[in-house]
């Protein structure tokens, strides 16, 4: 029997699924939709009487205080009426499609059973009823643009009747070979698109000429397992790659020459594991390490915001899990790139979603999967630019923590092949390969079945399990599912052993998956770990005290080999030397062309209010606040320095800090540098800007600069065109620079090079995107400093040297402009500023530090003057410059690096001026309580003066005089959704 | 001998770590319990003088916030529970934990209490009033300003201004009807309310921050020694949780104001 119970809001609470989806259809301009009421509908299929289904809904399904519910066993009457005032209306149901995960399904089979009934299957939907006289195909346009994600959910008329479908068990009939032997170049190219491989021809070659040397044809699991093996997201082809610099120069693996030699050479005693396992792992106290991780998760992202994010933030979480024998997970930090959200709907290309969709699901996405994991998510960024429209990014970071000694790995022949967590299904088959595609205009169709469903509570679960099982030794290695799934996870683990694997014991979401599907599938939740036969019982039990499935699937060997079966038979055999290290190099071409920008003219302004005022309100300054409250900042009780501050918690911070360790007041600062819109001129700027960033943001809370590591993570275009390979090697060449200057090594890092969309022809690239993570000790925490202002009377102090470098500044871009100058770190005096400033904070000086980003020193004072609620007061003549900084604009909004904007008390003014000896520093004016921001300009007549004795002008009339209420309400203007 | 805390766990519950430090600092042995454990031996509850169900998202709130772990303690553990109480004993819910504890009856509890009429067992976990999603539509994290308003609830002192932090979807707060609202406040069961920074009663978004009604941000049963509120006193031990922490010459206060909410569950055993 299969019973529906269907869940309104009791009258007169306020229905608010029904009320946005109202409201978003009217955004769209879908005509003839008046309202919209919104129901939750559960079919559930059982052997019960209709009496307990009712006590089924009673006490699972319908709040008795603000719902009221309806049942009917299916085809038959409803045992209550729906509320009157739905009579007439149209109805559409959404319903997961079959093989997509729904997590509420799992919660209520258990639960029902927890009442004590037997019930064989659950599905739910969501049922909207909708007033108006829309046609049939307004209806349609609700269904797919406001209601459903047609890619995993299904619209169908809400009076349809609802059919538990269930998949057939796979019919099994021997190892499918295919052959390859025989095939021409052309042929094998073919294949490689077509069967979603995504290999090069000289990869399919290599594979071709290793089965010709063998005697025979590969089987189809073997072809999968190597392409999921050699995906540009799983071996960084490009950066391990030969690279011809434009017949000058031949890099033989960028990655070793710039990003990991800096770590080499660097040789930092605190660095415990780098660039080997899940994440890069460094020292903490006498007791734990720190390990973090950034991964992105963006082609998903693109055609599933929601789901795409969730997953994303979700295997992001399981690197740490799978670092070492795991660590406990204790901050996410988020950065994503989306087009503006106010991007015209009528240009929006085919196959593209709208990136103010992209980014309510996204955002959506990390807050739902981050919240229920209990993982703070404590810092993040948002970049815009028109070329993220059909490619966003999504940056999902990771912080963990774990004793000293569970930071390796040791997995032995003999060990048992366990995996634990979720269930196997249908779910993201190829995102491995998909992630080294190009999106088309047909990847929202061709590809749905990459997209994966989250379920953040098996994850919770299964984290609560193997901390308990760590701590007690019974296992001893672990990775997680991530891309490529099963063939990716024990691939790895049994690199320098071998291993035997039974895929038909793998347990399974739905019947029906082939041994390939079940041996590549990314479906979410799942790691695996090696367990020596002894601790078998115990382990499992364990397990199952905590409801997590855990399975024994095979065990490792010493053939060097991967060796597959399903039902007893072998269906694949790889050797470990091949399926690791047989993928050829590649040789690609570099290029970097300098684009040809020019500077806008010279301003004559005299009051650069508006300017300020309008770069305070961009899309990239504004407070991120509608984003950052939907996150938990907060649980774990660690944080010390949140998102937001000042008296109202209403300016934004620089870094996140925390005191991991409860009683402790040891702490990590993690922050993130990214500026895209360098690279326009120079991504060798760019890149050094971002580490610069991501230094001066850990910094500017307390952060120590000779404690902190960074992670890189490249997301470039099409790197077979030398012009985009050519920035991207300018990029690392940046990174080894940057990194050596200021002894901060790289610890981990990844990157995703495809990040192109096809439309009408042409290919739009992305903007050259680095972001830089910083995650840094703090020494104690109780020293921690934070950017609102504090007290009238203090002195304010620039610190560091303004030139003029307005190219790729958001001053410039008001001007639709690009420029030709970016910021360049100075290699020599940046490092000592850094570590001056944090001995400084250290010593207690400072009362409140921001760095100098987008907007530079007019938005920094802006920035923590309305934090602070208080007032300031400066003089551009004291600002240390560089000679050819000569016109007010300049100093306001030039973004040169390393620089901050420092209150000190008068008191400790001297001291502070000592602890900054030989750094670029002048006090340039107080903070005061008036409420308004005023910068005085430089004198007309004043050149600039020397760079050691910057004295005053102070009857320069000022250049910016505006109420901090204005500036406010400015920058929180854009998100206020 | 000082109090023991259990501290109820189960997938999905994620502030039990800091629950546990916060029990242990204000002097209780704290230990975290899977409900499966007291599932399969319920007896293990004898042991403890506190249960407290912290916050998280149980079984990912599928089926609504707290849904099927009141589920679970109603069909598995009501008699125990109500002993545990009528034994003297405390319950505590945070967060997730407060709507677990609403969802099962036992917050607010019944308020029909006629002269000589002891409600039945299954009216004491009869559900009178739900806490469901914020006006806002959205989850929200930040800081409130509260007021306790109970004289018999163990956990507060009355009229003291505390500031706390809130991070939920789901944290409105409804009784049943207005006649329940009016018998909530006449019998001091509304323990917890939003004020504005300056005091003022019934404040305004964000300073309700979900639209609760008559600004209900904590409920006591008739004993006052069940307690459930939606901020995380255990956010807040140290002066250094606080936001604006840092804006203090001198440092951080020495000591948050969520501690005394553990401090007076220890001390109610001494």
């Amino acid at each position: 029997m299969t019973y529906e119970v269907e869940v309104f809001s009791r009258p007169p609470l306020v229905d608010a699924p029904g009320r946005a989806a109202a409201a978003q259809a009217r955004e769209i301009g879908l005509a003839g939709i008046e309202d919209v009421a919104a129901t939750r509908v559960y079919f559930l299929k059982a052997d019960f009487a209709e009496a307990d289904a009712h006590r089924v809904a009673k006490a699972l399904l319908a709040d008795p205080v603000s719902e009221v519910y309806r049942l009917r066993a299916v085809g038959g009457a409803w045992s209550a009426e729906p509320p009157a005032d739905l009579a007439g209306r149209r109805a559409l149901l959404v319903t997961a499609k079959p093989g997509v995960m729904d997590p509420v399904e799992a919660s209520l089979l258990a639960a029902v059973k927890d009442l004590g009934l037997p019930i064989l299957a659950a599905h739910t939907g969501r049922k909207f009823y909708v007033a108006g006289a829309a046609t049939e195909e307004t209806l349609a346009a609700l269904g797919r643009e406001v209601l459903a994600n047609e890619v995993i959910e299904a619209v169908t008329p809400g009076d349809a009747v609802y059919e538990f479908r269930e998949g057939r068990p796979f019919q099994f009939h021997g190892a499918g070979e295919i052959a390859i032997r025989t095939l021409s170049e052309a042929e094998l190219v073919k294949m490689s698109r077509s069967s979603h491989l995504f290999l090069s021809p000289a990869e399919m070659k290599a594979i071709q000429e290793h089965y010709r040397g063998l005697g025979r044809e590969p089987t189809d699991i073997e072809l999968e397992s190597l392409a999921q093996t050699w995906s540009e997201h799983c071996v960084h082809k490009t950066f391990r790659g030969v690279i011809d610099v434009d017949g000058k120069e031949t890099i033989d693996n960028l990655f070793k020459s710039t990003i990991a030699r800096a770590t080499r050479e660097l040789a930092k005693p605190w660095c415990v594991s780098v660039f080997e396992d899940n994440a890069g792992v460094i020292k903490f106290d006498a007791a734990n390490n720190v390990c973090f991780k950034v991964e992105t998760h963006n082609h998903p992202s693109a055609i599933e915001p929601y789901g795409g994010a969730a997953t994303g933030i979700g295997g992001c979480i399981r690197d740490p899990m799978g670092t070492g024998l795991g660590a406990r997970p204790i901050l996410n930090t988020d950065v994503f790139c989306f087009a503006p959200p106010d991007f015209d709907a009528k240009k929006l290309p085919q196959g593209v979603l709208h990136p103010k969709r992209v980014m309510r699901g996204v955002v959506g996405g990390v807050r739902d999967y981050g919240n229920r994991m209990g993982i703070p998510t404590a810092n993040g960024a948002v970049f815009f630019d028109d070329r993220y429209l059909g490619n966003p990014l999504v940056f999902c970071g990771v912080v963990g923590i774990m004793p000293v000694d569970k930071c390796f790995k040791h997995q032995a022949t003999g060990d048992l092949v366990v995996v634990v967590g979720g269930r196997t299904g249908r779910d993201g088959i190829h995102g491995a390969t998909f992630s080294s595609a190009e999106l088309t205009e047909t990847s929202d169709t061709e590809f749905s079945h990459a997209v994966q469903i989250g379920n953040a509570i098996t994850e919770k679960r299964m984290l609560d399990a193997l901390l308990q099982a760590r701590d007690r030794g019974l296992y001893t290695a672990i990775t997680d599912c991530g891309a490529g799934g099963l063939s990716s996870a024990v691939g790895e683990m049994a690199q320098h052993l071998g291993a035997k694997v039974h895929l038909d014991r793998v347990p399974l979401k739905y019947e029906g998956l082939s041994y390939t599907e079940i041996w590549i599938s990314e479906a979410q939740e799942r790691m695996v770990i090696s367990v020596p036969p002894k601790n078998r019982d115990e382990i499992l039990q364990l397990f199952a005290s905590e409801n997590v499935e855990a399975t024994v699937i095979g065990e490792f060997t010493d053939t060097k080999r991967l060796e597959l079966f399903y039902q007893g038979q072998p269906v694949g055999q790889l050797d470990m030397g091949f399926l690791h290290d047989g993928v050829p190099r590649q040789r690609r071409l570099a290029k970097w062309v300098a684009t040809k920008n020019k500077n806008p003219r010279a301003s004559k302004k005299k009051d650069f209010g508006g300017d300020l005022r309008a770069i305070l309100g961009s899309w990239n300054v504004c407070s991120k606040q509608w984003i950052v409250r939907q996150y938990d900042h907060e649980v774990q009780g660690a944080s010390v320095i949140k998102p937001f501050v000042g008296p109202n918690q209403d300016g934004p911070g620089d870094a996140a800090v925390i005191a991991p360790v409860y009683g402790s007041t040891q702490g990590l600062a993690v922050a993130n540098g990214m500026n895209p819109k360098y690279s326009d001129i120079d991504p060798y700027a760019m890149a050094a800007c971002g580490i610069d960033e991501a230094l001066r943001n850990v910094v500017a809370v307390g952060g120590d600069p000779t404690r902190t590591a960074i992670l890189d993570n490249f997301c470039w275009g099409n790197c077979d065109k030398p012009d985009r390979l050519g920035g991207l090697v300018r990029a690392a060449q940046a990174c080894y620079d940057l990194a050596k200057a200021y002894g901060t090594p790289f610890i981990s890092g990844k990157d995703s090079l495809n990040n192109e969309y096809q439309t009408g022809g042409v290919s739009v690239a992305i903007p050259g995107t680095l972001l830089i993570s910083a995650i840094a000790i703090v020494p104690d925490v109780r020293r921690s400093v934070t950017s609102d202002l504090k007290d009238a009377g203090n002195f304010l102090y620039l610190v560091g040297l303004t030139k003029d470098e307005l190219g790729g500044s958001h001053y410039y871009a008001l001007k639709n402009a690009v420029g030709t100058r970016p910021p360049r770190p100075d290699l020599a005096t940046a490092p000592k500023t850094l570590a001056a400033l944090h001995e400084a904070i250290k010593a207690g000086t400072v009362r409140a530090c921001h760095d100098l980003s987008e907007g530079g020193l007019a938005v920094a004072a802006a920035e923590m003057a309305f934090a602070g609620g208080l007032g300031a007061e400066l003089y551009l003549s004291k600002v240390q410059r560089e000679d050819d900084v000569t016109r007010d604009e300049q100093i306001l909004f030039s973004e040169s690096a390393t620089r901050f904007l420092v209150e000190v008390e008068a008191l400790r003014a001297a001291e502070f001026e000592r602890l900054l000896h030989g750094v670029p520093r002048s006090q340039i004016g107080k903070v005061n309580d008036s409420g308004r921001l005023v910068i005085h300009g430089l004198a007309a007549s004043s050149a600039a003066p020397p760079i050691a004795t910057g004295t005053p002008a102070t009857d320069a009339a000022p250049v910016i005089d505006e109420p901090l209420a204005a500036l406010r309400a400015a920058w929180l203007k854009p998100l206020d959704w | 001998m000082p109090p023991k805390a259990l501290i109820l766990r189960t997938a999905g519950i994620n502030c039990d770590l800091e629950t546990e430090f916060a029990f242990t600092s204000a002097g209780a042995l704290a230990e975290r319990v899977h409900v499966n454990r007291l599932i399969e031996a319920p007896a293990l509850l004898d042991g403890y003088q506190i249960l407290c169900v912290p916050g998280g998202f149980s079984y990912g709130d599928d089926l609504g916030a707290g849904r099927v772990l009141a589920a679970q303690l109603v069909v598995h553990l009501r008699d125990r529970l109500r002993r545990f109480i009528d034994d003297g004993k405390l319950a505590l819910g945070i967060c997730n934990g407060f709507q677990v504890l609403v969802k099962t009856g036992l917050l607010p509890g019944p308020v029909d209490e006629k002269l000589g009429t002891v409600p039945s067992l299954s009216d004491q976990f009869a559900q009178t009033v739900t806490v469901t999603y914020n006006d806002s539509g959205r989850f929200e994290d930040r800081w409130v300003h509260l007021r306790s308003d109970s004289d018999h609830c163990i956990f507060l002192e009355k009229g003291e201004i505390v500031t706390l932090p809130i991070a939920h979807g789901e944290g409105k707060v409804i009784p049943t009807d207005a006649a329940h609202l009016d018998a909530l406040r006449h019998l001091g069961r509304i323990a917890l309310r939003y004020v504005g920074p300056d005091g003022a009663d019934l404040p305004p978004f964000p300073f309700n921050p979900n639209g609760s009604i008559d600004a209900i941000a904590g409920l006591t049963d008739s004993t006052g020694r069940v307690f459930g509120l939606m901020p995380h006193p255990e956010r807040y031990l140290s002066g250094l949780q606080h936001p604006a922490w840092t804006r203090q010459l001198k440092g951080p206060a020495a000591e948050g104001d969520g501690m005394r909410v553990f401090k007076r569950a220890v001390k109610y055993f001494k």
